[in-house]
């Protein structure tokens, strides 16, 4: 066979309006690069889509286990999507482990692709498979598709010099390609990337085009891939875009806000899954003069943070729940000082180190109240990963103009999913500056003296003139910020940083509703927004009568969502967690939610939603 | 950098905040000594930075008229590495204890010391915890009986200046409160040296550790206990400088000099990179018991993490220009919808 692609004489293929492909293997398989790359290319091609890559908790679990498994699903569509699918139409599994762990997920009818050279006694086994569930009739519902992946893998790479078991690596490739075939997708786009990553001409890269193009062309001669489809363009806003990962999100939402508040940028963190990636992208950059400081621990992270903005800067600290409780303590100090600092939360399944690469929404409790005292500050949330740049832009915002710190909450799901994001026009964002403190030298510089407007008080940095001052976490007299055991003062004092936060308020946007519908309420914050989304507009399409309404902001709440909750005459609050939004409503404005709460480290689904709808709806559930 | 016309006098350096130590506390020769040194450099007041933890000693930034933080226990070296990291222009300086820098802090401690962060860290060691009122703490001598150990503590304690030479702390020096010129000394040296310095000072808690530097300090036993580094010269001490320190294969030892010869007495060198010998003289004493060197154990050039970090800001803008944050949202590939 030629190096070079057949000339397709390609059936006409099925035109489909979107389609749910998992890529599932083990964790050494290339599994999470296959899917990326199939996204790109999709992505370029103009399809809406959305991704959840899902990796197993271990590092390095056992080979061919079911815990080992790592997989990467995506959603295609020439249709404006919100998620990245309740269940797979087509499962690509290239062990028996992927099979074991994904196969019940997959819809009924849809497509499996597996690669049958994995299915030998010893995988079968270590997957828990006492029989060949490929041949055992098990799979009779659905339609399988066999290829024998790391045969034709080795046959394809012969020529480009990587030897023995290292030319089983390109196996996701040969996969990628295949896969390529089905669904009409151009090699391209990938071809082009193996050569910027490796060099088409090294052994590595050529290996990997090799792969794909016979992978491809596998599909072309064999008679069995003749069945294929094809998702046209999504019509979406005319506009530049690029397909974003959630904490990459984060981290430029970040950077655009430092430029914007024209200030110095400093993250000061420690490494913890899902909230890594934040400070790596931000350490790429120190050209844009970013200072980014790996401490000894989550404590130093936040304490080097706190320093910063003492120093002047746009501080920032990035963590996961157990890093959360570590900080809560400087946390305190930096809302008792107050001083603007940006905490941001990646949630993942706890309690403790839980089901850390999962996605959990249960930190919000956390945040809301994890600290010692009377110690209320802002907390913003994000709903999609592109998203998470606006989320991030509105923290610094909050956090620069009322000098406090702010806690932002994604969690792992945003962390590591992405979609198409229209590129902002980043001259159109606003100035969120706020000057440093200017003192005239007449009487004495009062480091506590408050804009009658925000409350915030001023931010002399060390090193500007006849603006010494002291600060510290003992309680301060309200005007000069010296020590002050006075009990009206303290007592004044705990109302004026609870007022200060609860009057941000009144400069926050109104919580939208989407929908007219009274008959429910559909009320979340965070990464379930797509599935909310997808699931009330579905019901309403059946002539139901609901309405979505997605929380940016959950302290201070916006100031219209007492009158949104009372318009409608039930709520509905779905949540990754137990119930702990509904438990903040139910205390502000006494209003009793029913909740649809799931901690399966997965996000939630829209279909399920639906039928809790439908439930709720028909009277099932009180 | 004393200049002629002085700038400051000491009470530039005060605030009018009442200073609230127990009488006849060590703390009240520290500051003095601290605010006089400032007060002789030509530096502004408002590029100081005082950052403190939790503890007696920590109420020191309330006291200086410069930038200031008391911050949370134990954390006070986190909390200045931000400030020195933001702004290298400023001096800071991280006053602690042997609570505060040990037991709950001695994570950042360590860390801050091997990094090499531009620091000036002076640790108020008086091996007792003060404030909640006398418990034994990490530099407290085993057997010592205080209210959270009736029978005599069993926790061996820190020497604090062999775990900064563990470190490899790139300045590490001891004085005594009650010598403000050794102090101010001391102050000056580590404020001229690059990166992260600690100052050990012992300091007297008379309330509820009283007398417990007094092999050093009592007029009878001082001079006998009292061992004076200084860099390049052979390290002799005693009323008539009857001893010396010398190295065998055991480490250093201290001996009779005529017993030895003059020639054989080990020189100081503060400079030396290997911090091994300076651990070794560290080993001499266990605590302030019997002799005790003073003075700088360690003064390397290492550049301070700070300055890494600028020039890495220096190179990547070389390299790639000043940030491009248009550029950046694009570099992960884009398509245009029409
Ligand atoms: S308790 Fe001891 S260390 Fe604390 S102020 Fe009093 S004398 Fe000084």
């Amino acid at each position: 066979m030629s190096d070079d692609t057949l000339t397709e004489s390609r059936p006409a293929p099925e035109q489909i309006k979107d389609v749910v492909i998992r890529f599932a293997g083990d964790s050494g398989d290339g599994m999470q690069l296959a899917g990326t790359q199939f996204t790109a290319s999709s992505a370029l091609f103009g399809n809406d889509l959305s991704t959840f890559p899902n990796f197993p908790a271990e590092i390095r679990a056992p080979q061919g286990t079911v815990g080992g498994v790592s997989s990467f699903q995506v959603h295609i569509a020439d249709w404006d999507i919100l998620t990245p699918g309740d269940r797979p139409d087509c499962l690509v599994a290239m062990n028996p482990a992927a099979l074991k762990a994904n196969v019940d997920d997959v819809v009924p009818g849809g497509l499996i692709l597996v690669n049958t050279d994995a299915f030998d006694e010893r995988n079968l086994g270590k997957a828990g498979y006492d029989e060949n569930p490929i041949d055992n009739g098990s799979l009779d519902t659905y339609t399988v598709l066999k290829a024998p992946m790391e045969e034709l893998t080795k046959d394809a790479v012969k020529d480009s010099g990587v030897k023995g078991r290292a030319a089983l690596r390109s196996k996701n490739f040969f996969a990628l390609g295949l896969m390529s075939w089905i669904y009409t997708r151009s090699l391209d786009p990938i071809i082009e990337w193996v050569d910027d990553k490796f060099g088409a001409d090294t052994p590595v890269g050529s290996a990997n085009v090799s792969a794909l193009r016979a992978g491809y062309n596998y599909g072309i001669t064999t008679e069995a891939f003749h069945h294929t489809y094809e998702i046209n363009p999504a019509p979406l806003p005319a506009g530049e875009y690029t397909n974003v990962i959630g904490n990459v999100a984060s981290a430029w939402g970040i950077m655009a806000a430092a430029d914007k508040a024209n200030l110095p940028l400093f993250l000061g963190s420690y490494p913890i899954t899902p909230a890594t990636t934040i400070l790596e992208e931000l350490a790429r950059h120190r050209n844009f003069g970013i200072k980014t400081f790996q401490a000894e621990d989550e404590i130093a992270g936040i304490g080097a943070t706190l320093g910063a903005a003492v120093a002047g800067s746009l501080a920032i600290t990035t963590t996961s729940g157990p890093g959360l409780a570590l900080k809560s303590e400087t946390l305190s100090l930096a809302l008792m000082i107050e001083l603007p600092m940006i905490i941001v939360d990646v949630q993942r399944g706890g309690p403790s180190t839980g089901l850390p690469t999962k996605v959990e929404q249960s930190d919000l409790l956390f945040a809301m109240y994890g600290r010692h005292g009377e110690a209320p500050l802002p907390i913003v949330s994000t709903s999609s990963p592109s998203d998470a740049f606006d989320a991030a832009f509105e923290a610094a915002r909050i956090a620069i103009k009322y000098m406090t710190p702010v806690i932002l909450l994604t969690d792992g799901y945003i962390a590591t999913s992405s979609e198409p994001w229209k590129l902002p026009d980043l001259d159109a964002l606003p100035d969120i500056s706020r000057p440093y403190a200017t003192h005239n030298g007449e009487g004495p510089f009062l480091p506590y003296e408050r804009d009658p407007e925000t409350l915030a008080r001023e931010w002399a940095i060390p090193g500007q003139t006849g603006m010494e001052h002291r600060v510290g976490g003992l309680e301060k007299d309200s005007q000069t910020g010296n020590v002050s055991y006075v009990p009206e003062n303290h007592e004044h004092m705990s109302h004026l940083r609870d007022a200060k936060i609860q009057q941000i308020q009144a400069d926050i946007a109104d919580v939208e509703v989407h929908g007219d519908g009274t008959d429910l309420l559909v009320l979340g914050w965070g990464s379930t927004y797509g599935a909310i989304r997808t699931a009330v507009d579905r019901v309403n399409k059946e002539g139901l009568s609901v309405s979505h309404a997605h929380l940016r902001h959950i302290s201070p709440f916006p100031k219209n969502l007492g009158d949104v909750l009372a318009r409608h005459d039930r709520v509905l609050i779905p949540e990754i967690n137990l119930g702990q939004l509904s438990k903040l409503i139910r205390a502000e404005y006494g209003v009793d939610s029913t909740g649809y709460n799931r901690v399966l480290g997965q996000p939630l689904r829209a279909r399920f939603i639906e039928s809790e709808i439908h439930d709720i709806l028909n009277g099932e559930t009180s | 950098m004393t200049t002629d016309t002085k700038r400051f006098e000491r009470s530039d350096f005060q605030t009018d905040q009442e200073v609230r130590w127990c009488p006849g506390c060590g703390d009240y020769t520290i500051l003095a000594s601290v605010q006089t040194y400032l007060a002789s450099l030509d530096i502004d007041r408002e590029k100081h930075v005082f950052v403190s933890g939790i503890g007696c000693s920590s109420r020191f930034p309330y006291y200086m008229n410069t930038y200031g933080m008391h911050g949370v226990h134990g954390r006070a070296p986190a909390i200045a590495t931000g400030i020195a990291i933001a702004n290298p222009e400023l001096t800071v300086w991280v006053i602690t204890g042997d609570g505060d820098a040990l037991s709950i802090g001695g994570n950042h401690l360590i860390h801050t010391l091997r990094r090499n962060v531009n620091l000036n860290i002076i640790l108020f060691n008086n091996q007792i915890y003060g404030l909640t009122k006398g418990q034994f703490s990490p530099t407290s001598e085993l057997g010592k009986k205080t209210k959270t150990s009736p029978m005599g503590s069993i926790d061996r304690p820190f020497n604090p200046v062999s775990l900064a030479l563990g470190s490899e702390a790139s300045f590490v020096a001891r004085t005594l409160d009650m010598d403000r010129n050794h102090t101010i000394s001391m102050l000056k040296a580590m404020r001229e040296h690059e990166g992260s310095g600690l100052l050990e000072i012992y300091q007297n808690c008379n309330v509820f550790n009283d007398k417990a530097f007094l092999d050093l300090t009592a007029k009878d036993t001082r001079d006998e206990n009292r061992i004076w580094l200084e860099d390049g010269e052979p390290i002799i001490f005693g009323p008539n400088g009857e001893y010396g320190v010398t190295f065998d294969g055991k480490g250093a030892r201290i001996v009779e000099v005529s017993q030895v010869g003059r020639h054989n007495i080990h020189v100081h060198n503060a400079s030396n990179p290997d911090p091994s010998v300076a651990f070794a003289l560290s080993r001499l004493a266990h605590g302030p018991y019997g002799p005790t060197p003073l003075g700088i154990f360690r003064n390397v050039p290492v550049p301070s993490y700070g300055r890494l970090l600028e020039e890495q800001i220096t190179r990547a803008r070389e390299k790639q220009g000043p940030g491009d944050l248009a550029k950046v949202i694009r570099s992960r590939g884009t398509w245009t919808v029409e």
